[in-house]
């Protein structure tokens, strides 16, 4: 077991940088507030090195502190989808090759997220980063339904088109209610006896692939995804359910 | 700083705007819409729901049925008339199951309701544009940019809080954010509210609670601090009524956005966006418009000339619904990939050709936010950029970039954070406007002319097929829309030769002489 603690300037010196606002008046003793609540956190040795009025009863603050405990990496399980990278070109020689016909994604923003930031970012021809959206890909019939799709509509139009995998971008973060939304197309699916026909795959800002899964999901994309992450793991996932069915 | 432009193109690009802005218009005056109906009965004096929670100007213009196109304005105050009550009563009592619209003759008396009604509902707009003109008088105007921010936490009472704390620390502007669903509600929502996804609902009571809470902080700084909302989706021209009535002093308002980002259907977009700007330039509302979002799906290198081919044709557009150029907030936005190289000189060109073209106009300058990451202190670092570009090309509003952004949204904090970095650069780096020149032929003047060039050309395009079978092509922001499809079709309808709304008999002669402004 190799417990490590975070690396400031020395090996060892566990200094994490934290800010925060405290509901109290930046007055005199605001300093010694902020202090107080890093010990009461269980920081050890904390330094506020900025204070400043947020508003007339909040002050903000800036500080250091030494991180009373570390964390063994090898207790932790990952996080992020584990696919082998494949290139554009060896995606699409992968699905021509294991399935001989194009691969149908489907995607949306569903029920209240109007944000289409996410999915067209995956979807569409331009993609994200320098790195192509599915739409690009000749063995990939990439659908984007666009947002505020209601989750009835988004297994409809699964069935109707035939889709592979059903991929679901949830931007709006505020009172968890991406969770909620996140969930009721599982109940749906579930509802219906559909589950097992799609790959069922969420993206978003606040989604981990361990988040997604909880939720039931079989994997989920975090900040920072390109198509070709998603698209590598869709392919791959398919070929290896093909396969074990036989 | 000045660029070298071609005379001739620009010349040519505001005559072009002109040639497909007017057909649009000719559109808007030959239909209306259940949006504009229900309108003319809110400035009539009506406000409130039914027992299932149906805002009774919906009830009124609903119980017109297939007689939308006469207009709601002679029916109701016909009722008036015949009942001896008032339009809120009337409507009331159509929502009792009471009154039932009247047959399509109307007498002298319903007339002249009308047409006072109309008279009475103008001058409370006109009222409180006054009321913002001496507050504006009496505190004086911020220098530009104006420091703008968000407020969206969902909560209305929270919102006004927060509005008030972002005041404090030093924003000019305040916006708040409305529920992200709203725009395809065909109605607006009632009361104060405590819910909505990414933001809360615009409503008259959340406009009227939001702004007494900023006019309490407006006298303890001696500042005015302005407030914005959203008069967009499809109920355009009552939320602009709205916010007439409770002196809002932005809105954004595009004459596109609803048709190409919320699938609105575009002749319902068309007519309302008509009346919805004629409200706003009667009321004093700067208008905002969104060319920020053509670069959310289009790389910004790529995309330039879209912005500023719908810089013209919004402003064209509004022109023509009475709009002055000093409150046509034309947007746009500093979209760059940070990693791509030489892209802050393209966006300077940008920047500069936009400002130069519109220098009536105050431009609304849009932060980063496609090519901003969970890396906060990479986000900090591009809004610093932003706002160095905001102040040294003239931008007039800035709405400031966020450290959070595409992580959640803006803690209190942040958004101080945010108006301290804007303030330091501002304050800092303005007298570079009037320190630098672009060097003639040089690539900033070369890009510039580069956009412009595209501009024109699109420009040209779209005024050779028009406007709806641009749309239709989609020739704007990628997306094709039919003049058929989309939301909210079912909601317009010609007007009848007997079509009759008092208030475009009272604004419309006035147009011209308001836009001139």
């Amino acid at each position: 077991m190799t417990v490590v603690v975070p690396y400031g300037d020395t090996a060892g010196d566990a200094m994490v940088q934290l800010s925060f606002t405290l509901p109290v008046p930046p007055d005199a003793r605001a300093r010694e507030v902020g202090m107080q609540f890093l010990r009461n956190n269980g920081f050890l040795e904390p330094q506020v090195v900025h204070v400043a009025a947020a508003d007339r009863d909040m002050t903000f603050y800036v500080a250091y502190a030494k991180a009373p405990m570390g964390v063994d990496p090898e207790e932790v399980t990952e996080t992020e989808v584990e696919a082998p990278r494949l290139t554009f070109a060896e995606i699409n020689a992968l699905i021509e090759r294991e399935l001989g016909r194009p691969l149908v994604v489907l995607g949306a923003a569903i029920e209240s997220d109007a944000h289409t930031v996410g999915i067209d970012a995956i979807m569409n021809m331009k993609g994200f980063a320098g790195d192509y959206g599915l739409e690009r890909y000749p063995w990939i019939d990439a659908v984007n339904l666009g947002a505020q799709v209601p989750c009835e509509r988004l297994v409809r139009e699964a069935q109707e088109r035939r889709a592979d995998a059903i991929l679901v971008s949830q931007v709006v973060t505020q009172k968890q209610v991406h969770a909620r939304q996140l969930t009721k197309l599982v109940d749906l699916l579930e509802a219906e006896g559909l589950r097992q026909r799609y790959i069922l795959v969420a993206g978003g800002p606040r989604l981990s692939n361990t988040f997604a899964k909880e939720l039931g999901y079989d994997a989920g994309f975090g900040p920072g995804s390109t198509p070709s992450t998603v698209a590598a793991w869709i392919a791959q996932e398919l070929v290896k359910r093909i396969r074990t069915e036989g | 700083m000045k660029l070298d432009l071609d005379r001739g193109l620009t010349e040519e690009a505001f005559d072009l705007a002109g040639r497909i802005a007017r057909p649009v218009v000719e559109f808007a005056k030959g239909h209306t819409t259940v949006a504009i109906e229900r309108t003319v009965v809110r400035l009539f004096g009506v406000d409130g729901v039914d027992d299932l929670g149906v805002p009774l100007p919906n009830v009124v213009v609903d119980a017109l049925g297939p007689r939308l196109g006469e207009g709601v304005a002679l029916p109701l105050a016909q009722l008036c008339v015949d009942t001896g009550r008032s339009p809120q009563q009337v409507a009331e009592s159509i929502a009792a199951g009471e009154g039932e619209v009247s047959e399509s003759r109307h007498s002298a008396e319903a007339w002249e309701l009308a047409a006072r009604l109309a008279v009475e509902g103008d001058a409370r707009i006109a009222e409180r544009r006054a009321e913002r003109d001496e507050l504006v008088a009496r505190y004086g105007d911020p220098p530009t940019p104006w420091l703008y921010v968000i407020v969206a936490t969902g909560n209305i009472h929270e919102d006004a809080r927060q509005a008030q704390a972002a005041a404090r620390a030093g924003a000019d502007v305040i916006a708040v954010i409305r529920s992200t669903a709203q725009s395809l509600l065909d109605y607006v929502p009632y009361g104060e509210t405590t819910e909505g996804f990414g933001g809360t609902y615009a409503t008259q009571a959340n406009f009227r609670l939001v702004r007494a809470a900023l006019d309490e902080v407006v006298e303890e700084l001696g500042r005015y601090v302005r407030l914005t909302n959203y008069a967009s989706g499809l109920c355009m021209p009552e939320i602009a009524a709205c916010g007439a009535l409770e002196r809002l002093d932005m809105m954004l308002n595009d004459s596109m956005y609803g048709i190409l980002f919320r699938d609105i259907n575009p002749q319902r977009t068309f007519c309302d966006q008509y009346v919805s700007r004629m409200i706003n330039g009667r009321a004093g509302i700067v208008i905002n418009t969104g060319e920020d979002n053509y670069l959310t799906t289009a790389p910004g290198h790529e995309a330039g000339h879209t912005v500023v081919a719908s810089n013209f044709v919004n402003r064209a557009l509004a022109l023509e619904a009475g709009i002055p150029e000093c409150q046509i907030g034309l947007g746009h936005a500093f979209e760059i990939d940070p990693d791509r190289p030489g892209q802050l000189m393209e966006e300077w060109a940008i920047a500069l050709l936009i400002r130069q073209l519109f220098p009536g106009c105050p431009l609304k300058y849009m932060p980063p936010t496609k090519h901003v990451t969970g890396d906060i202190f990479r986000t900090q670092s591009l809004g610093t950029l932003f706002n160095l570009i905001g102040v040294a090309t003239g931008q007039h509003i800035q709405l400031l970039s966020i450290l959070t952004e595409a992580v959640h949204t803006p803690f209190l904090s942040d958004r101080m954070l945010a108006i301290q970095d804007a303030r330091r650069v501002f304050d800092s780096a303005r007298p570079l406007r009037d320190s630098l020149q672009a060097v003639p032929g040089g690539p900033l003047e070369q890009r510039a002319g580069v956009v412009l060039r595209d501009t024109v050309e699109l420009l040209r395009q779209v005024a050779g097929v028009g406007m709806f079978a641009a749309i239709e092509q989609g020739w704007f922001a990628d997306t094709p829309r039919r003049a058929d499809g989309g939301r909210g079709l079912e909601g317009v309808a010609e007007r009848d030769p007997g079509y009759h709304n008092p208030f475009l008999e009272l604004w419309e002669p006035q147009l011209r002489r308001w836009a001139a402004a």
